[in-house]
């Protein structure tokens, strides 16, 4: 049986495949080279609002995406190793972070309504539908 | 997208497994971002080394040149983490060299340049007015972009790549005219002098305005810039906001008036830089100490002008013993620097001159564990926002004070 979501979230189509799990959300930007250890995933700019946590698994929601072109490669290369994110949600993102999810098969959404950083809480189940530019919410976390 | 007769067949498998995978990625991207169509492109640049590649990468390199693709367009590639010359000295794993050295010859058998230069524009392939490129590293976009007038998105490593295999790109951001266009004034009242300051510019700028698809415009700079003072404000504007283009009236060619730039348009926003904004940025890096460890000059590499100002500022000096001094350029700027004698009067003074190389690409995770480095101070900013990334604390200062530190040891301020 199919879940019905508590709060569906539209956008344009994603990459990458479905996926489900528990959100993380963080207000910051994201570049895979500026903020994290990428040995580890885990975020190792001190000035970073998620310095010291992991984004390893999670379904990461960022504002934006910043930096250069590493980001790309460093995607490839953390999911060969395991330490990759489940899946990016942006508010906006750009082009280097799309080229390194195709690249990564990581699924990436961007542009959607209501926006995910107003309405998506660390902790919240939900799944992730690329190809329709849907996220949904299939229950609150204990913290909502 | 819409796809020609070429395409159709590219997709079909018709000119090799290769581009096939290479298409299907770009069409992937090109749907994400609402492209239409593709765009033949003039020149492809690669960004792939194994600090941030790793092994994947270069398993995905090596998978393609198997497949025996070759690029179509004219394609050059971007600095290494190694310099094959200096790695024993610089302190690098063998291990890492060797992975390195197999990523080359992937390079090399795909019909790649190997020339290892983020300023590719400065000293190898200057782009022209109008074309359209597929260009990686950001700081060779902002600067084809803004003061070539040339056409690219940011094109990662594996994008510039796809872009070489098929001689396309999707048509969408940067290819367009429409968002070429000014949408954020920013009048300069804090007059940017040595060339750190116009990097310390693109900072404060960046981080004020930090989105891909918004192109500020800067007016009231009363100086006459160099080329490689605006390398540094491109550069800088790519690193700290992620931004591919910017318009400085006056003197890049789609801003010889304001009106230009804005396309007749009222600017979205406006920023005004009072005077101590570049001070304010040099101030928001602040040392833990003021022992002086490592001074690096680099990103982007240096060009002929600058390793001259380097030898010139090292002269009859030495650099403190307890203080290792870096610089980076590329092949081409190296044979020249060695011929002109600015090379021996860096290595003279203590100093040491990488060719090929970056330096936060040269494993600077591991050279910071191995010799325990604490601080870095640079005058680029870029470096400065990017080397905080690996655990090093950044000292972003003017050119002339990172000389003094390196010679004394120690920082002014």
């Amino acid at each position: 049986m199919v879940e019905e979501p508590l709060l569906v979230l539209r956008g344009h189509p994603g990459v990458g495949p479905d996926v489900e799990g528990e959100a993380w959300v963080c207000q910051d930007n994201f570049s895979a080279r500026y903020d994290l250890d990428r040995r580890t995933g885990t975020f190792s700019r001190r000035s970073h609002a998620c310095y010291g946590q992991s984004l390893v698994g999670r379904v990461c929601f960022f504002n934006g995406a910043k930096g250069g072109v590493s980001t790309s490669w460093a995607l490839l290369d953390m999911k060969s190793r395991g330490v990759a994110p489940a899946a990016l949600v942006f508010r906006l993102t750009n082009p280097v972070m799309v080229q390194g999810a195709v690249l990564a098969d990581i699924p990436l959404l961007d542009r959607l309504s209501p926006d995910p950083l107003d309405t998506v809480h660390t902790g919240d189940y939900v799944r992730l539908r690329p190809r329709e530019g849907l996220v949904e919410i299939l229950r609150r976390g204990a913290g909502t | 997208m819409r796809l020609t007769r070429e395409e159709e067949s590219m997709l079909a498998g018709a000119e090799g497994e290769a581009v096939r995978l290479a298409l299907e990625q770009q069409i992937k991207v090109g749907d994400f971002f609402g492209a239409e169509d593709f765009v033949p492109v003039a020149s492809a640049h690669v960004h792939s080394e194994m600090e941030t590649s790793g092994e994947a990468g270069l398993a995905f390199l090596e998978k393609i040149a198997a497949l025996g693709a070759k690029v179509r367009v004219p394609t050059t590639s971007n600095p290494r983490s190694v310099d094959f010359a200096h790695w024993r000295q610089v302190g690098q794993e063998e291990r890492h060299v060797e992975l390195e050295r197999r990523l080359v010859a992937a390079f090399a058998r795909l019909g790649v340049q190997v020339v290892d230069t983020c300023i590719n524009y400065q000293s190898i392939t200057p782009p022209r007015f109008g074309q359209h490129l597929a260009w990686g590293d950001t700081g060779t976009v902002a600067f084809a972009n803004s003061v070539a007038g040339a056409r690219s998105n940011f094109e990662a490593g594996p994008a510039a790549l796809t872009a070489a295999l098929t001689g396309r790109v999707p048509r969408y951001g940067y290819h367009l005219p429409e968002q070429r266009l000014g949408t954020v004034l920013v009048e300069v009242h804090d007059q940017p002098q040595d060339k750190a300051d116009w990097g310390a510019l693109g900072c404060v700028v960046g981080r004020e305005v930090g989105d891909y698809w918004q192109v500020p415009v800067f007016d009231g700079i009363e100086s006459e810039p160099s080329v490689d003072d605006l390398k540094q404000l491109g550069a800088s504007l790519a690193s700290y906001g992620s931004l591919p283009m910017f318009h400085l009236v006056g003197v890049t060619p789609e801003a010889r008036t304001r009106e230009e730039a804005f396309g007749g348009r009222e600017p979205a926003r406006r920023l005004v830089l009072e005077p101590g904004a570049l001070e304010a940025a040099y101030r928001s890096y602040l040392p833990e100490s003021d022992k002086v460890e490592l001074v690096v000059f680099s990103a982007p590499q240096l060009s002929l002008d600058e390793l001259k100002n380097l030898a010139v500022g090292l002269e009859g000096k030495n650099v403190h013993p307890e203080v290792k001094l870096l610089a980076t350029t590329n092949y081409a700027n190296y044979g020249l620097a060695e011929r002109l004698g600015y090379v021996k009067a860096v290595e003279d003074a203590g100093g040491t001159v990488l060719a090929g190389v970056c330096f936060y690409l040269m494993t600077p995770n591991e050279l910071r564990e191995k010799y325990g480095y604490r601080s870095l101070v640079t005058n680029s900013a870029k470096l400065a926002n990017i080397i905080s990334g690996y655990g090093y604390v950044p000292v972003l200062r003017p050119t002339a004070v990172c000389l003094w530190a390196a010679v004394e040891g120690r920082l002014p301020w």
